[in-house]
């Protein structure tokens, strides 16, 4: 199995990029229609079914909605920005898929193809850095506006975005220091390697990864930039027809991404669990399946039917990630912005520092002992199974664990004397709760 | 194809340059400034160092620009920024600064002088095979964190106790 000629390069990645775009836009029109039946299924009705059987073709509807709508201009707006901060907030949004490898290599007359638009050595640098770009998007659509609720979503989606990247980012260090390498190819073939998805032994990392990914796409429960019952719809409160649905694709382009992005890095990417015969990975120059037990590596034998199931694998497993941002959209309510502040800043920011440093040396001890394989992934599970614990104790406040099975307090007794400076607090002969002063 | 991209991204580098000096508003700048770092991390792509390039884009456009932004929208409105820019010590500031600049540039393209960091440069075949042992990462990462540990941990506390100054500074006016 040999690599391919520039020219079979040249046009396997062309092919790669139009269906990958295409694909993925078509995906999320299609999310449109999803979160509104799962909206429908959660609040007991049935959501769009006018429009083609089952309402399939409600995103068609829509698309021509919007296209034939009147695009307003604010007489106040800065004409230049207010144009283009659509097309900012959309560009990084579609290019970022290009690095998430979507299947096993796929064998062709050609030479084996990867399936990945651009497996470049930065992998999960590029994502990160190109999404970071979407905030200018936001904040320069809310300032261009000249709209005052505009510009309060564009401050804060910007003020929100730019304090979970370094959440996002420290959570992603675990995973790094684990797979050794920052490429996607790489962390699916280190869980294939492992035998384990890195959801397990970096249980607390996929927590803080999960949040932050639902702070960076703007999405319930932080949904404050378009709070809709204090802002209007915020960032986008003067814009209409397609300039206002190129935010919506944004979004759910956002939400695509960051559910591939989960699949890939917690979830194994497109490798079936439990086989071994989707091992494949590029090792100087050669696609291998693994090391023999000399340590020579191994000839992989891609196939075509390897890479349809392993495709379908990444399919479920980000279309299960697309469902959770759904369900968890229709069932918490939102964040104040304090809140929302508190818990990046103050929570998991050191949080999430202390737990790079307790995966940094519990690594360390492990490749000193010498513990590889299976047990090397059993016992980080354990250390980030007790982080985990430790954290959601913390957190939780007596909430999930024993907020229902604990008695409420009695109010507090009335005291007769009005308390002050040097006067004795007197309570009433046989108050109930007087122990508890 | 290269050096035509290697053009296209210095001209847009170079017509950003010029746009952050010219512009208007203070927003229209930054924007500006956005196309310059971004056509930067073009040339440091074409130039095979993507990892400079992703740092580029995350660390300069992504958040110093954004406090940037954040700086401009919201502390400065209104104020009438262009009597700073009056002649006068700035402008002589200006000016000697881009003669230091020119300076150091001229002897760049002299080729005088000893370049302590070329002493380092594998070349580039010994690039490539560095490159594939260790990856686009790991090539910065190992020099950093064995060679130059010291000046690295150095930095940090430098750019903590800036923080820390920043903070104090700020505090007393509140």
């Amino acid at each position: 199995m040999h690599e391919l000629s520039p020219m079979a390069f040249a046009i396997s990645s062309s092919i790669k990029v139009f269906l990958v775009f295409s694909v993925s836009l078509a995906v999320v029109a299609f999310m449109t229609l999803t979160e509104r039946k799962v909206a429908g299924f959660i609040q007991d009705r049935l959501g769009p079914n006018r429009v083609g059987p089952f309402g399939l073709l409600q995103p068609v509807a829509d698309g021509i909605k919007n296209f034939l709508k009147e695009e307003t201009m604010p007489a106040t707006a800065n004409r230049p920005f207010f144009i283009m901060a659509p097309m900012l907030a959309i560009i990084p949004a579609v290019v970022t898929f290009a690095v998430i490898p979507f299947a096993a290599p796929l064998p062709t007359p050609w030479g084996v193809v990867g399936m990945v638009v651009a497996d470049i050595p930065i992998g999960i640098l590029y994502v990160l850095a190109l999404s970071s770009l979407g905030v200018y998007g936001l904040f320069l659509a809310g300032w261009a506006s000249n709209n005052k609720y505009a510009l309060l979503g564009g401050v804060r989606s910007s003020s929100q975005m730019v304090s979970y990247e370094v959440a996002l980012g420290l959570s992603l260090i675990p995973v790094f220091m684990l797979a050794g390498n920052v490429t996607l190819t790489e962390i699916v073939w280190q869980q294939q390697l492992l035998g384990m998805w890195y959801l397990f032994p970096l249980s607390l990392a996929f927590i803080f990864f999960v949040i932050s990914a639902f702070a960076e796409t703007n999405r319930l429960p932080f949904d404050l930039p378009e709070a809709e019952s204090e802002l209007v719809t915020g960032y986008h409160t003067e814009y209409s027809a397609m300039k206002f649905s190129m935010f919506m694709i944004a979004e759910f382009s956002h939400i695509l991404t960051a559910s591939a992005l989960m699949a890939t890095l917690f979830l194994g990417g497109w490798s079936i669990p439990f086989w071994s015969g989707d091992h494949m990975f590029w090792y100087q120059g050669m696609l291998i399946s693994g090391f023999g037990a000399d340590g020579a590596p191994v000839a992989a034998a891609p196939a075509l039917w390897i890479t349809l199931l392993t495709l379908l694998s990444f399919i479920v497993k980000t279309l299960f990630f697309i469902l959770v941002f759904m369900w968890v959209r229709w069932t918490l309510p939102r964040f104040r912005y304090d809140q929302v502040m508190h818990l990046g800043w103050k929570v998991m920011l050191p949080i999430a520092l202390a737990y790079v440093m307790i995966i940094a040396a519990t690594i360390l001890v492990l490749d000193q002992v010498g513990i590889e394989g299976f047990l090397f992934g059993a016992v980080l599970t354990l250390v980030s199974l007790l982080c985990t614990g430790i954290f959601v104790f913390a957190v939780d406040r007596d909430r999930i664990i024993s907020g229902s099975t604990r008695e409420p307090a009695p109010p507090a007794p009335r005291s007769p004397v009005p308390s002050g400076a040097g006067v004795r607090r007197v309570l009433p002969a046989g108050s109930p709760a007087s122990g508890d002063l | 194809m290269v050096d035509v991209l290697f053009y296209v991204f210095a001209a847009v580098a170079l017509g950003g340059g010029l746009g952050v000096v010219l512009a208007r508003s203070p927003v229209g700048s930054l924007l500006f400034m956005l196309a310059t770092l971004f056509s930067v991390a073009g040339i440091f792509v074409l130039l095979e160092a993507h990892f400079l390039a992703a740092i580029q884009v995350m660390v300069y456009a992504g958040a110093i620009m954004v406090l940037f932004l954040f700086v401009i929208m919201l502390l400065n409105l209104g104020h009438d920024f262009r009597k700073d820019f009056t002649f006068g010590a700035g402008m002589v500031a200006a000016f000697v600064v881009a003669g230091v600049m020119a300076g150091f540039l001229a002897r760049q393209f002299r080729g005088s002088g000893d370049h302590p960091l070329y002493a380092f440069f594998p070349g580039p075949e010994g690039m490539d095979a560095l490159l594939a042992e260790q990856g686009a990462v790991g090539a910065i990462a190992h020099p950093l964190f064995t060679d130059y540990v010291v000046a690295f941990e150095l930095t940090g506390i430098l750019l903590l106790m800036a923080l820390v100054g920043a903070i104090a500074i700020a505090k007393q006016r509140v």
